[in-house]
């Protein structure tokens, strides 16, 4: 398993169309797929979880990934966080 | 003999309402009430079938959202087009659906429930966030919530239908009376509603009896009564006496001569006594009509609404599948023509329910909207021209108010023939184009509209609402939604002059052409056609054989200078004394 922090950096923060894109990416591979925030553990594979997460900027998220392709999963997402979700 | 007086003026087991179709039937009742989104946490036996209906309110859901979102797709904003893609997967979730299923089977209670209660737990989250914009995401998610959980409701009713019933229902959408329709109802009964509202049209065009705006039906009638519906005079008796059932038996085997009667003016013109002829022409509503149109000896076809096809398709057709569908149309009913109206999206008959108008009537509808979604404009326009070939396709532009609306629609429809010609694709270089006048301020400009254009066609259902101020669905103003008001006599007067006078055709396709009592009138109008449900076709035609133009001419005169309706009316019913003509309604 892998685990990994994250921070939201984009001005608009984790809205509709990031969330989306994730679950998206995440439907990709095999791995379980979670993110943390407050206490909430969040299946990244289901659109309705990731929409319960409100993440503005700046905010901090623990995501973990486990599964025979985790370090591939890890580092598609992980980048997109990285990447403010193209919104930079 | 007793009379429909002496019958209803002893019966206390009658409900009075709006005569919405004519007819008369007798028959047991299937209350139908859209059940308010119950979600009780009822058991259930059976597991699986729970699930299939599952999957299906699922797919269902999917088609009605990918419906919504092809119409309005180019004026979705980004955001908007995302929280749309959202919902669409939400439905394909695979955690939601997954523990949804498993709770169904374990718990055996009614999915309904556990689909409430799977997704409020995400929705709770939301609205403890403190974020503002997590509380519309929860709005968001309720609106998916509903939809799947209408869907699984509409299903349930839906198995629940019997055939050859009496619809007895608080309101009919469109989509409702045509699905009954199928089920071989065999009456309609409804609390609200006037003549005008859809379900009435169509019920008139499926030819089932109906009486609408009753306002307390559904309470007074129970389920598994034996109801008589008496489209002719808006009453509906409920469990009849032997005295009444004999009745209305013999008014029903009276009128089944009748209609025999009728039949053999079928291939007789609609001709005046004194030789004036008055091209009698179909409206369609239902595409599976088109064989009645043709048997009904109808000149032609007045209206087609094309919007129609989006409530029967369930998608938005793209151009090949219009193009076909009007070619069908045109091929089928040649060498006679068809008026086809451009998609009249809008006001009660389309929802789109991203855009919330506070007043769709007086909203973005008919040529408004295409204008303003010129590409799916387009679509339709060049659908239209191809299948145009033969010449027999009369294209419509449907709630024009200004006249820029008008240029600007003949505009695009050059630009799209360029492209055809340019393509090398055949189509009717002088394809008609008129316009439906239903608006106050195109009434007043149809001088200067009948310069710009081929025809005109009265919408009288709008024109009488609009210019009455009044709302053609809702029964507490109904009084004042006057036909025969002399405001709209002198405006169809007014339209006629203008049309007459540009040499142009001038026809009415509103409810208006379908009411006997009226049909005097319009042709002393000078009205050159009258576009009406096709089964309302023969009556019509056994009217205007029964009078003389000239005497018609003289009480239209009469009429344009009175000032109540009530006058009017006076006038009217004396001319058919005069004459001796009857109704049909006065036969039976």
């Amino acid at each position: 398993m892998i685990e990994k922090t994250v921070t939201i950096v984009n001005k608009a923060g984790l809205h509709t169309r990031p969330a989306a894109t994730i679950v998206k990416l995440a439907a990709k591979f095999k791995c379980e797929f979670y993110i943390y925030r407050d206490g909430l553990s969040i299946n990244g594979k289901s659109i309705i979880g990731v929409m319960t997460l409100a993440a503005e900027i700046g905010s901090e998220l623990k995501l973990t990934f486990d599964g025979e392709d985790e370090q591939q999963a890890c580092e598609e997402i992980v980048a997109y966080f990285e990447r403010g979700f193209d919104e930079l | 003999m007793k009379s429909f007086k002496d019958i209803y003026k002893n019966s206390e087991n009658k409900i009075a309402g709006i005569a919405a179709a004519p007819g008369i039937v007798i028959g047991k009742v299937y209350l139908f009430s859209k059940e308010k989104l119950d979600i009780a946490k009822t058991a259930i036996n059976d597991v699986d079938e729970a699930i299939i209906n599952f999957r299906e309110a699922l797919k269902q859901s999917k088609k009605e959202l990918q419906k919504i979102f092809g119409i309005a797709r180019e004026k979705m904003d980004e955001v908007r087009a995302a929280i749309f893609e959202a919902q669409v997967m939400i439905l394909d979730d695979p955690i939601l659906l997954g523990n949804i299923e498993k709770r169904i089977q374990n718990e055996m209670v009614q999915p309904e429930f556990i689909v409430s209660d799977e997704i409020s737990k995400y929705q709770d989250l939301m609205i403890i966030s403190h974020e503002s914009y997590m509380k519309e995401r929860a709005n968001d998610i309720e609106d998916i919530k509903n939809r799947i959980i209408r869907n699984l409701q509409k299903k349930r009713w839906q198995s629940k239908i019997e055939k050859n019933l009496i619809v007895i229902s608080e309101a009919l959408t469109p989509a409702d009376t045509l699905l009954f329709s199928r089920q071989q109802s065999q009456g309609f009964v409804t609390d609200h509603g006037g003549l005008t509202s859809h379900a009435a049209i169509i019920s008139r065009s499926l030819n089932i009896p109906a009486v609408v705006g009753t306002r307390n039906a559904t309470q007074l009638i129970k389920e598994g009564d034996t109801v008589i519906v008496d489209g002719f005079h808006g009453y509906i008796i409920t469990n009849p006496t032997e005295e009444q059932l004999q009745f209305f038996t013999q008014k029903q085997n009276k009128l089944f001569e009748i209609q025999k009667g009728l039949e053999e003016l079928k291939d007789l013109p609609a001709k005046t006594k004194d030789g004036r002829e008055i091209n009698l022409e179909a409206n369609v509503d239902v595409t599976g009509e088109i064989d009645i149109v043709i048997t009904s000896g109808a000149k032609g076809i007045g209206l087609f609404r094309s919007e129609q096809i989006l409530d029967e398709l369930g998608v938005f057709p793209d151009e090949k599948e219009q193009t076909d569908i009007y070619s069908k149309l045109a091929s089928r009913i040649y060498p006679k023509f068809v008026t086809i109206r451009a998609f009249d999206i809008g006001g009660d008959k389309f929802k789109i329910s991203d855009y919330k108008e506070p007043n769709p009537f007086l909203g973005l509808r008919g040529v408004r909207f295409l204008l303003e979604n010129e590409s799916l404009f387009k679509t339709q326009i060049r659908a239209v021209l191809k299948a145009s070939e033969n010449k027999n396709i009369r294209f419509m532009i449907p709630m024009v108010s200004t006249l820029e609306e008008v240029w600007k629609t003949q505009k695009i429809i050059q630009e799209c023939k360029h492209q055809l010609k340019k393509d090398k694709i055949k189509y009717d270089e002088h394809l008609k184009v008129g316009i439906m006048i239903e608006v106050p301020s195109a009434a007043v400009m149809a001088k200067e509209y009948s310069d710009e254009i081929d025809f005109i066609s009265i919408g009288t259902n709008d024109l009488i609402q609009y210019m009455m101020a009044v709302d053609r669905g809702n029964d507490l103003v109904s009084n004042l939604y006057q036909e025969f008001s002399p405001v709209i006599i002198r405006t169809i007067d007014h339209i006629v002059k203008a049309a007459k006078h540009s040499k142009i055709q001038v026809s009415i396709c509103g409810e208006m052409a379908a009411d006997t009592l009226a049909i005097p009138l319009l042709v002393g109008l000078g009205l050159d056609s009258l576009s009406m449900s096709p089964a309302t076709i023969l009556y019509a035609k056994r009217i205007i054989r029964g009078f003389e133009f000239k005497k018609a001419k003289a009480l239209a005169e009469e009429c344009v200078q009175c000032k109540t309706e009530i006058e009017i009316q006076k006038k009217v019913k004396k001319f058919f004394e005069d004459n001796s003509i009857t109704r049909t309604r006065n036969i039976i």
